[in-house]
């Protein structure tokens, strides 16, 4: 009798009170957990969801067509004031951002390096207004240039220039060094090197770097408003004492308007700003994505 | 030394960017030296920012000529904008702990790179689209159904708009230490018979800690220099201490965006002077802050605790 009483299936004993606890405890640390992941993904799908409505129902033709008049009328002025303002302060900010990164990550394991490094990191995060206030204070004051674009293409540059090194440097040292030392073996000098072997390895993080640069700078407003002014006219090629219109300044003042007219615009002009931005940042990540699952 | 000129000439590219900090310090510093001589200590410790009669004949004041009756106090913005963003790293710090934890140890490992793509972009928004969301969604949110008086604009909604713009900041910080906590520590706790939540709270964690400190110090850092949002939602505050969480405020960020246009009315430029004095204050805080950010995180602190 005893032996079959043993051979019964081993039930599981019952949970002791404490057990329990631990287990709720548990359970309701996961719920929280995945509540505050809702409230952080939460607003972005509103904001999207809420600019893209608006947005979408200002457009019109007229949207593309037509200058800003006032606080109403199209934004063909402010569209392409923010594509010419982004295209000058990338013209500046490229060439110095990517030879920054090519010195950082080919010969800057030195103090210099570190140096640069550590100041890039410095003015990466100082707050663009005082970058604005500053460009204020020499360009458009004391040098005379007035509201204008070049002040507000350099501001720029100086904004994105720190972001564009880092990103450069890290791709370039994701090329093996024994390729460079092939191609120095072959007889290559050092610029040889750099713009055949090391440049074209890292061309897709290059590019990356440049379009996540540009992103900040359609998306960024404090340091243009101080530099860049404000002009419901398009663009007359000028480079000083002509102020520039740019769709974030739109977004800033028109939605302070009490007509629903301004307020459409404003949204317009943030689903513009937000296409550019969203659209970059998730194509680089798809394609940093796909890169990195096939090496 | 070998004369290297290609070298050379990257090398003089990137000493723009010390050239350019530099150039940012030396002019608001120059800029600023008569509002610096002229303020005093009172700057900081004054609540009043009065422009003074800017139609009168200017007088001479402490040496400086100012318009009458000027005085220039910013402690009303000081105040703000670390109220403000203390706020809102309580607000944020919370969510972006759970978030990072989730996303960590909870989410199918399929799912994991599209929600975490998605807290990555929340960080990409551009600040004056949040301001743009905060006065249309969330001040008549608050405004209808929080606020007392039935406005919107002031502490709270600058604390929430704030947070949600640095959560992210946290969160993936967080993210990038736990997925890099060695599989090691965690079944050991799971060998001990710790819950799933319990082997993340007690075995995780701890581990990550100082780097969770450091993403909290860079994420004060983008909190104090944060304008646009912060100018669209905060009301504005003008010579006034918040007394609660709806009263309007001004960040010190903020308040030199919307105060350019009345300044430039100074004909004696004290008041501008005294902007650039602001903004070289926010420079050195913030300095202050990212710096100390940066040696929390590259984990400079962390050597000797590891040796003990």
């Amino acid at each position: 009798m005893s032996a079959s009483a043993n051979l019964k299936p081993v039930t599981r004993p019952a949970r002791s009170l404490h057990e329990l606890r631990r287990t709720i405890i548990s359970q309701i640390g996961w719920i929280a957990c995945g509540l505050a992941l809702l409230c952080v993904i939460g607003p972005l799908v509103d904001i999207v969801g809420v600019v893209a409505y608006h947005g979408l129902a200002a457009f019109s033709g007229k949207l593309f067509t037509a200058t800003s008049n006032g606080v109403a009328g199209g934004l063909l002025n402010a569209i392409e004031g923010t594509f010419v303002v982004s295209l000058f302060g990338m013209l500046i900010a490229v060439p110095v951002g990517i030879g920054t990164g090519i010195y950082l990550s080919e010969y800057g394991s030195n103090r210099i390096g570190a140096v640069i490094r550590f100041l890039a990191d410095v003015l990466t995060g100082t707050p663009s207004i005082v970058l604005g206030y500053f460009s204020y204070i020499v360009f458009v004051t004391s040098l005379g240039w007035g509201f204008s674009l070049l002040a507000a293409a350099i501001t720029l540059a100086i904004l994105i220039v720190p972001y564009l090194a880092r990103i450069t440097e890290m791709a370039l040292r994701q090329v093996p060094v024994a390729m460079r030392e092939a191609a120095f073996a072959l007889g290559a000098t050092e610029p040889t090197v750099v713009f055949k072997v090391v440049l074209p390895g890292a061309a897709s993080g290059v590019v990356t770097g440049a379009l996540l640069a540009l992103a900040i700078s359609v998306g960024e407003t404090a340091p243009l408003i101080y530099t860049a002014g404000w002009s419901n006219f398009l663009w007359n090629g000028h480079f000083m004492n002509e102020p520039v219109g740019y769709l974030t300044y739109v977004i800033w003042t028109f939605i302070e308007q009490p007509n629903a007219q301004s307020h459409a615009l404003a949204f317009a002009a943030a689903f513009l700003v937000m296409l550019v931005v969203l659209a970059i940042n998730i194509g680089v990540r798809l394609i940093l994505r796909r890169n990195t699952r096939i090496a | 030394m070998k004369f290297r000129p290609f070298r050379l000439s990257l090398l003089s590219l990137s000493l723009l960017i010390p050239a350019a900090l530099c150039a940012v310090i030396l002019f608001l510093l120059i800029y600023s030296a008569p509002a610096i001589g002229f303020n005093g200590l009172g700057f900081v410790t004054g609540v009043t920012w009065n422009l003074g009669n800017l139609y009168g004949d200017p007088v001479t004041a402490r040496g400086f000529t100012v318009p009458a009756g000027a005085d220039y106090g910013i402690l009303v913005f000081v105040t703000g904008t670390l109220v403000s963003s203390f706020l809102a790293i309580l607000i944020a710090l919370p969510l972006s702990v759970g978030a990072a934890i989730f996303l960590a140890e909870a989410v199918p490992p399929r799912l994991r790179p599209v929600l975490s793509l998605l807290v990555e972009l929340v960080a990409v928004v551009p600040s004056v689209v949040f301001g743009l969301w905060g006065i249309a969604v969330l001040i008549p949110l608050i405004g209808h159904y929080v606020s007392p008086s039935g406005n919107g604009y002031g502490l709270l909604s600058s604390s929430i708009v704030l947070a949600l713009m640095i959560t992210p900041i946290i969160a993936t910080t967080l993210l990038d230490a736990l997925m890099r906590v060695p599989k090691e520590n965690r079944e050991s706790a799971f060998g001990l018979g710790a819950t799933h939540f319990e082997v993340v709270t007690k075995a995780m964690m701890p581990m990550v800690r100082t780097t969770l400190i450091g993403g909290v110090v860079l994420a004060l850092g983008r909190a104090l220099g944060e304008t646009m949002a912060v100018a669209m939602v905060s009301g504005g505050a003008l010579n006034i201490l918040p007394t609660s969480l709806f009263s309007p405020i001004s960040t010190i960020a903020s308040f030199i965006l919307t105060q350019l246009d009345s300044a430039q009315s100074d004909p004696t430029n004290m008041a501008v002077r005294s902007l650039a004095e602001i903004a070289l204050a926010l420079f050195i805080i913030t300095l202050g802050v990212n710096t100390g950010a940066k040696l929390l995180t590259s984990g400079a602190l962390n050597v000797r605790k590891r040796q003990s």
